[in-house]
């Protein structure tokens, strides 16, 4: 378990980032908390010659919360989503999955930015993301640009970012309504069996709007929008609920692994969508 | 007012057996200052590591090595042709086999050990590995024991004659090419009669899946020829330091006064660190050729995947009963997956370990037990993890049988049990299959359990949960896990345990200094155990010494009196037994001593916790301290100076702990899930040295088991590619899986051992698999479940639900 060699680059401001991606193209990478990075260069699974630590990068580790939407730099860690209690009440859904990822090592050094431009279809945000109509800003020798979370993840470790854009931020608009984030795992720091975000507004006793998004169940992200459909107009009855389940498990696609065959993992999406849509409209 | 020094004071302050003595370990490992072997750092010392087989079954056309050795800092590459010459390409197994050290034409399992790439660090070593060319050419894979048995794939072409014939292995004639061995325990002919005209017989098979015992400290050591005056040093991770001294001075031809074994600080080993495995051999014969220090240490994927696996047994059972529960028979066949090599590591005359206690703590008048050990593409090891040979796998079985039997009865479990129990009046009791079991009372320690956890009131409870989830009013179901158990440990007797010829006694020797202090030293070594704490408490009470002023010193064969090392719940039974018979010597001595200056008749004086005291006059004495300056400094007729003694101790029989646990647990139907939410343990390990040691002993073998029982596995897919390779898909559970454990006990001392100890360590493991096990079997029982197998992750508890039917 010990990686090939590679030059470490620690610039001290994004144009420094830039400039190494720019002159080393493919052999080069970004680094971040690095929890995902290093095991797959320990495994030698990536061949990274020149590792870019953003460490030393200002600018990236802010949280603000505006009046209709909260910006969370790349470098704000999952430890540092859990103790803001800012967020805690503008965006409960996140500490709550954030508690739900990993343990607490692998907290204080894995950052939003990592995780959600990882394109593991295991990550827990990407899903939380999406179901929060979040958009990333990504940087690159063009300037900066907006990519909705919805449309960023392509394939398992493919996504709307160039190689040579580096992501500073996530940018939610401000969440409403009740909201929940459900993940079964077989043990601490393992990624989800199943795992749903809800986010879910109630008006007089129907259910005005419901974003719903799935975890490693397909090789991206899975924001089903025909879901959260089925729950608008109704009092999220037990036949809405059904619908919005069946509705899901039409989009996803999960493969049999360690965790288990197809059928038990879509048997487990249905059950772990629906406690998460329960909880998340008692909230609402 | 002067404060007198009471008879209890002076007891209390020795911290001898009973107390809960703090671990003197900790205060070094809870600082980090712990020695391990990957802490060894020598001048010039180079690194080793292997380059592995990807394949499970290949063979080898080529090995080209020229790419690896232009790396800088790659200063030599090993493979079998380089091991040829001294004849260390093979090494002998535990098991009476012989264990490729590097793949010699072939490979038999993924991870084989093909090349040993020699640098000066571990990451040029790294470098090198990955630029070894190897031309393999696939072999059809087998994985599957049964399969292999009718496969006409060899897989073991060194183990047929050139005429073809199947020569007979080191434990009798084999039926078949891909066959290790037939081994048979009990009387067939007349367990197969009894079954025959049984009112009542239950039959079940049952998986014991491949598991792995996975230390915190993975494998590793430090080999260093001293070429000047000739002698190997090694440190290694070993859990037998004398046994593998003697087996590198056999197979390397070294004289054994010239190999320095050297056992550091190690990081838990639960039978992982008992074989010989090729990495020793190879630093040993780097360092030969280098003429400097070689290390070699294994990462965690190379744990998990080739050093010493544990369990993998294929059993079939059958169980007869009289109509009320009066149980007349129990018949068992094991089909054994050894893997490519036989390295079990078993006493020798034992090929399946103690699985021949698979009647457990039950009065069987007749048994038969059969076991076929099977070669496939898998990596070699059969330990015992965390058990006595074998006696986890002995204990499931029998733990399961019943419970199945309870089924086909419509009967508790419990009162099932408890008609069967081998009654107190009983012992020394010998069992069908054989062993004299020295002692028990199981009836009490049942009654105990039961009433602890207020069993008819769960059973009840039970019964109103099934009627709730019919009605739909939860979808959580409750299962009771009953377990009890009865352990065999402490090998063993050299009459019929020894591993290679070298018998299964222990050691310990004593030396007192002359100001009352003493260190004494032990052929086992602690890998966690606390024996540093616990055996001090055994000299405290035996020679009257504070254990605080007695040093134990295990692990450097150069210094330690020889033994055969720590596992199998061995130490405490047999070393333990040697260090309070040393004790005793000592006591003796000291006698003659105090009544020399007492001026007494040595039967005149008697010895009261530290001091010899003249009968009848207690207020005339000589403390033991005192006695121990005498012995060095005051001419005594008749006596030699000094007080030493050494003890060799060949326990007479083995221990047999016993214990009863209790598992109440929760299972969400739809997800798998399993909660525990409670878990009770009573535990009889006889006469208890340190409750605190024990209680962390207890907890640790339940963790253990929650582990295999609940995910723990070492999973191979068809091409025999492991699936389980790194600590997110091997389960080891963290303080957020496990319950509060509840512990208890009864103490029912063991008749021979000096002191009455049985051992403990084990017991926990062995006893908690089935607990856990029969937890969520009894859940699904309503529902008209017998029996799934291990391990019960999600999607496997998932599937017996949806199985019987209780998904909709
Ligand atoms: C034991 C363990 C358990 C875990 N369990 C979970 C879990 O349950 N759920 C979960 O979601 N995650 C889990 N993780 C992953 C963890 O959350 C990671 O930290 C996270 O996925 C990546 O964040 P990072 O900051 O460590 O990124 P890094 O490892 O540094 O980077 C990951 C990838 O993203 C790229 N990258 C990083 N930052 C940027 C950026 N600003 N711009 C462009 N590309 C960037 C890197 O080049 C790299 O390809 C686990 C990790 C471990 C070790």
């Amino acid at each position: 378990m010990i990686p090939a060699a590679f030059e470490y680059h620690r610039p001290q401001d994004m144009a420094g980032v830039l400039a190494v991606l720019e002159e080393h193209g493919d052999d080069a990478r970004v680094m971040a908390g690095g929890h995902s990075l290093i095991p797959m260069m320990k495994l030698r699974m990536a061949d990274v010659p020149h590792l870019i630590d953003l460490q030393d990068v200002g600018g990236l580790s802010d949280i603000e919360i505006g009046d209709d939407s909260i910006r969370i730099g790349a470098m704000v860690t999952q430890a540092a989503i859990i103790d803001h209690d800012g967020l805690a009440s503008a965006a409960p859904i996140l500490r709550e999955a954030a508690l739900q990822i990993a343990d607490p090592q692998v907290r204080y050094m894995g950052t939003v930015g990592g995780n959600v431009a990882n394109g593991d279809p295991g990550n827990d945000m990407p899903g939380l993301m999406q179901c929060l109509d979040a958009v990333f800003t990504v940087v690159g020798p063009d300037g900066e640009r907006d990519i909705p979370a919805r449309d960023f993840y392509e394939a398992a470790y493919m996504t709307a970012r160039e190689d040579d854009e580096v992501l500073t931020r996530v940018t939610i608009p401000l969440p409403k309504g009740g909201y929940a984030y459900e993940k079964q795992k077989r043990k601490i720091g393992d990624y989800a069996t199943a795992a749903a975000a809800v986010q879910i507004v109630k008006e007089g006793g129907t259910c005005a709007s419901a974003a719903i998004a799935m975890t490693n169940l397909s090789d991206t992200p899975v924001f089903s929008e025909t879901a959260g459909a089925a729950l608008v107009g109704t009092s999220v009855d037990d036949a809405a609920l059904k619908a919005a389940v069946a509705a899901m498990l039409d989009d996803i696609d999960p493969t049999e692994d360690n965790r288990g065959p197809i059928a038990f993992k879509k048997h487990v999406a249905g059950v772990i969508l629906r406690r998460a849509i329960e909880r998340a409209w008692s909230r609402a | 007012m002067k404060d007198e020094v009471t008879r209890e004071d002076r007891v209390a302050n020795l911290k001898g057996m009973g107390c809960s003595r703090k671990r003197v370990e900790d205060a070094r490992f809870t600082q980090g200052k712990g020695n391990y072997v990957d802490d060894i750092k020598l001048d010039g010392m180079l690194f080793g590591d292997f380059v592995r087989s990807p394949y499970a079954h290949a063979r080898i056309k080529s090995i080209d090595t020229s790419a690896a050795l232009e790396v800088p800092g790659v200063l030599a590459v090993l493979t079998a042709d380089d091991l040829r010459p001294l004849g260390l390409h093979w090494m002998p197994t535990l098991a009476g086999d012989k264990q490729m050290v590097l793949a010699d034409g072939k490979v038999l399992f993924q991870g084989q050990e093909v090349a040993f790439v020699v640098a000066e660090d571990r990451y040029a070593a790294a470098d090198g590995i990955e630029l070894v060319e190897v031309d393999y050419e696939e072999l059809p894979v087998i994985v599957d024991p049964f399969e292999s048995l009718k496969s006409d794939v060899v897989l073991r072409e060194d183990l047929v004659a050139e005429d073809g014939s199947i020569p007979a292995g080191a434990h009798g004639p084999r039926k078949h090419h891909n066959h290790i061995f037939t081994w048979e325990a009990g009387d067939k002919d007349t367990t197969d009669e009894v079954i025959a005209n049984a009112e009542v017989v239950a039959e079940e098979s049952m998986y014991y899946h491949r598991t792995h015992p996975c230390p915190l400290e993975t494998c590793g050591c430090v080999a260093s020829m001293d070429k000047v005056n000739g002698k190997l040093t090694l440190w290694g991770t070993f859990q037998a330091p004398h046994a593998i001294r003697t087996v590198v001075s056999l197979i390397s031809g070294i004289e054994e006064h010239n190999i320095r074994v050297i056992s550091p600080d190690i990081g838990g080993g639960f039978g992982n660190k008992v074989g010989a495995y090729p990495g020793y051999v190879c630093s040993v014969v780097a360092s030969i050729v280098t003429g400097k220090p070689v290390k070699w240490i294994e990462d965690r994927m190379d744990n998990l995947m080739t050093t010493a696996f544990a369990r993998d047994y294929w059993m079939k059972g059958q169980i007869s009963a009289t109509k009320e529960g009066k149980i007349t028979g129990l018949k068992c066949h094991v089909t054994a997956d050894h893997g490519g090599f036989d390295a079990c590591a078993d006493p020798t005359k034992f090929p399946a370990g103690f699985m021949n206690i698979c009647t457990g703590s039950y009065d069987i008048p007749t048994a038969h037990l059969e076991v076929d050990g099977v070669y496939t593409n898998k990596a070699p090891g059969g330990v015992s993890y965390r058990c006595s040979f074998r006696v986890t796998e002995a204990v499931y079985f029998i733990e399961r049988m019943i419970e199945v039997l309870a089924i086909k009865l419509n009967m508790d479990a419990a009162e099932l049990r408890r008609i069967n129990f081998i009654r107190k009046e009983q012992f020394p009791y010998t069992a069908a299959l054989g062993w004299e079991y020295d002692s028990g009372d199981y009836h009490t320690a049942w009654d105990k359990a039961l009433k602890a956890v207020d069993y008819d009131g769960l059973r009840a409870e039970q019964a109103q949960r099934v009627e709730d989830f019919k009605a739909g009013k939860t979808r959580k179901l409750m299962g009771i896990g009953l377990s009890f158990f009865t352990e065999i440990v402490g090998a063993g007797p050299v009459k019929n345990c020894d591993i290679l010829g070298l018998g299964m006694f222990d050691s310990c020797e004593i030396r007192i200094h002359p100001t009352g202090s003493a260190i004494a030293r032990l052929g086992t070594i602690s890998q966690g155990q606390g024996h540093a704490t616990t055996f001090a408490q055994i000299l405290a009470s035996e020679i009257g010494l504070p254990a605080d002023s007695i040093t134990i010193e295990e692990g450097d064969t150069d210094t330690a009196p020889y033994g055969l090392g720590t596992y199998g719940s061995r130490s405490t039974p047999v070393a333990g037994a040697a260090t309070a018979m040393a004790g005793r010597k000592i006591r003796a001595k000291a006698q003659m001593i105090a009544a020399y200056l007492l001026e007494v008749h040595d039967n005149d004086v008697e010895f009261d916790v530290d001091r010899f005291v003249v009968k009848g006059a207690p207020e005339k004495f000589k403390t033991m301290k005192e006695i121990a300056f005498a012995a060095y400094n005051q001419a005594i007729p008749g006596i030699e100076p000094g007080l030493e003694a050494v003890s060799y101790y060949d326990p007479p029989n083995m221990t047999y702990p016993f214990g009863a646990y209790v598992c109440v647990m929760d299972i969400d139907v739809d997800t798998g899930v399993p909660e525990i939410r409670r878990f009770y343990a009573l535990d009889d390990c006889g006469t208890r040295i340190n409750p605190m040691i024990i209680e962390g002993q207890v907890h640790g073998g339940l963790t253990e088991a929650l582990a295999v029982a609940l995910g723990q596995e070492i999973a191979y897919d068809d091409m025999g590619n492991v699936k389980t390779g790194t600590l997110m898909d091997f389960f080891l559970p963290t303080a957020w899986e496990v319950p509060n454990y509840e512990t208890d006990f009864t103490v029912t001392p063991s008749p021979h051992h000096p002191i009455g100890a049985k051992g403990v360590g084990e017991s926990p493991h062995v006893g908690g698999v089935p607990c856990f096990s029969n937890a969520v079997q009894d859940a699904f029982r309503p529902f008209g479940n017998t029996h799934t197998n291990m391990p019960h992750d999600h999607w496997r508890i998932w599937r017996t639900a949806n199985e019987l039917g209780l998904h909709d």
